[in-house]
């Protein structure tokens, strides 16, 4: 699905991406890992297209995407910070976002999951932080498309809003989604991902199983492993 | 394009700004008529103030614009849109909504008034004309600044000293060049130091069409001479329009190589 081959990025003197390799295959949930500043953010923006990186080639679906812009109907990407224009009314957003997509949406099955009904004519500045974060989680998911990009998906929701979240990446799972999700939620992590891609100092540290990492590390634990990976 | 420029346009004409910049040419249009009786007074008057203030308020509502809607920007560039078009769409939907803010508030008045039978139409066209120039150029500058600099307070610190270097300091400079070159020929000089600050050059573009020849200054003499009336409302309404046209380029351009 996607081919990520020596992907070098600087910002100013700072050398962020220092030569990642990483291939992921079609379907599943991979959770990206790493400590902060070690490149998660970066190398997700760069499959987004969001970041323009110095060296290296990213294929998806074995085409090349870099300055290309049509390849991301095929992707849907949940960002981190949700912040939207804020004299318009959720419904006009829910619009806005079909009328760029080439594609049908399923937006109303979301609504309902996430009771939005009496927001949909309410300005999105007039909105709680988690309202709006469960509007950006209803963008994310009403397009079907093959690639699923969730950066931070659990920041400021209730405990229902986030069994409906997982409910909801299962599902996609099911459906043979390949989901990137980064989260410093190890919990989460470990509930939800099939594998996991460890990022440290901008290469790829480890990718495999949790299994495999315990194993590796020597620990019970995925929290446990991973400091042990820190502390090296 | 016109999808983002819709929604952004949607967007600023339903913020309480849009109305407060409204209402203030509305009240000033009906002050200055009603109280003046003279509408080629009132358009003098307010041609003082447009010049300074469009730039002005093109310039914070294009830095505040593009900052705050860093994130929803992050958002639509992962679209399957092109950068030049996210870009190209907010920036338009920015400077319309300006601009008309300016024509309808201004415009009510001068119909109340009854600015259609009278002669004075074509200045006041000419005077709405260049306040949309202006703000069409003060936010393509604003948007270039905030396109270059990451940093909220930076970006907004360097956009209004551009305003504040074209609408003030410019002339002090000008002025003081021109007693320090005196005993040089400074026709050629002055046309060219005036084409290169488009509040000038709007000012110049007024008072040619107004044809008060006691108002134009040194260099608007110049042009008068230099183009004839015509020739030079012409030319300069042609730099004004490379005024639009060379910052939208770079936006065009930076929006392309930054990482977001």
């Amino acid at each position: 699905m996607i081919e990520i081959q020596q992907l070098h990025k600087n910002f100013g003197k700072v050398e962020v991406l220092k030569g990642v390799d990483l291939g992921i295959a079609s379907g599943g949930i991979f959770a990206v890992l790493g400590p902060n500043g070690s490149g998660k953010t970066t190398m997700i923006k760069s499959i987004l297209g969001m970041v323009i990186p110095d060296k290296g080639t990213i294929e998806i679906d074995a085409k090349n995407i870099l300055k290309k812009y049509a390849y991301r109907d095929n992707i849907n990407y949940l960002p981190q910070i949700a912040n939207f224009p804020n004299n318009l009314t959720v419904s006009e957003l829910i619009n806005m976002m079909k009328d760029l997509r080439n594609k049908p949406a399923s937006d109303q099955s979301l609504i309902d999951r996430f009771a939005l009904a009496p927001f949909l004519d309410k300005k999105l500045g007039n909105l709680s932080g988690g309202t709006r974060q469960k509007v950006n989680i209803l963008l994310t998911f009403m397009f079907d498309s093959d690639l699923i990009i969730l950066d931070e998906p659990t920041t400021g929701l209730d405990p229902i809003s986030l069994l409906q979240l997982k409910e909801i990446i299962r599902t996609e799972k099911e459906k043979g989604k390949t989901i990137l999700i980064t989260s410093h939620i190890i919990s989460f992590v470990e509930e939800m991902a099939d594998q996991i891609v460890f990022l440290l100092d901008g290469k790829i540290y480890y990718k495999g199983t949790i299994a495999g990492l315990k194993e590796q590390t020597k620990q019970k634990n995925l929290e446990e492993a991973i400091a042990t990976i820190l502390m090296e | 394009m016109f999808k983002i420029l819709k929604y952004s346009f949607f967007d600023l004409m339903r913020s309480r700004w849009s109305y407060v910049y409204f209402l203030f040419y509305l009240m000033l249009g009906i002050v200055l008529l009603f109280l003046n009786n003279d509408t080629s007074k009132a358009v003098i008057t307010l041609m003082n103030i447009i010049i300074v203030l469009t730039p002005l308020i093109g310039t914070i509502f294009g830095i505040m614009y593009y900052y705050n809607s860093r994130e929803f920007t992050e958002l639509l560039l992962a679209q399957p849109i092109k950068r030049s078009t996210i870009f190209l769409g907010q920036y338009l939907g920015v400077s319309l909504s300006l601009s008309l803010s300016l024509v309808i508030g201004l415009g009510i008045p001068f119909i109340l008034y009854g600015i259609f039978q009278s002669s004075a139409i074509f200045n006041f066209l000419t005077l709405l004309l260049v306040g949309a120039f202006l703000t069409f150029i003060f936010v393509a500058l604003a948007f270039n600044v905030a396109l270059s600099n990451e940093n909220k307070i930076k970006g907004f610190g360097y956009a209004i000293l551009i305003w504040l270097f074209m609408a003030v300091i410019y002339d002090g400079l000008f002025l003081i060049s021109l007693m320090l070159l005196e005993e040089y020929p400074l026709d050629r000089y002055s046309l060219i130091a005036s084409m290169l600050n488009p509040i000038d050059l709007s000012r110049i573009l007024i008072l040619l069409k107004l044809d008060i020849s006691a108002l134009l200054s040194y260099t608007g003499a110049l042009f008068k001479k230099f183009f004839g009336t015509n020739l030079g409302m012409i030319s300069s309404t042609l730099v004004l329009v490379l005024w639009v046209i060379l910052p939208v380029m770079r936006i065009i351009y930076k929006s392309k190589k930054k990482d977001f």
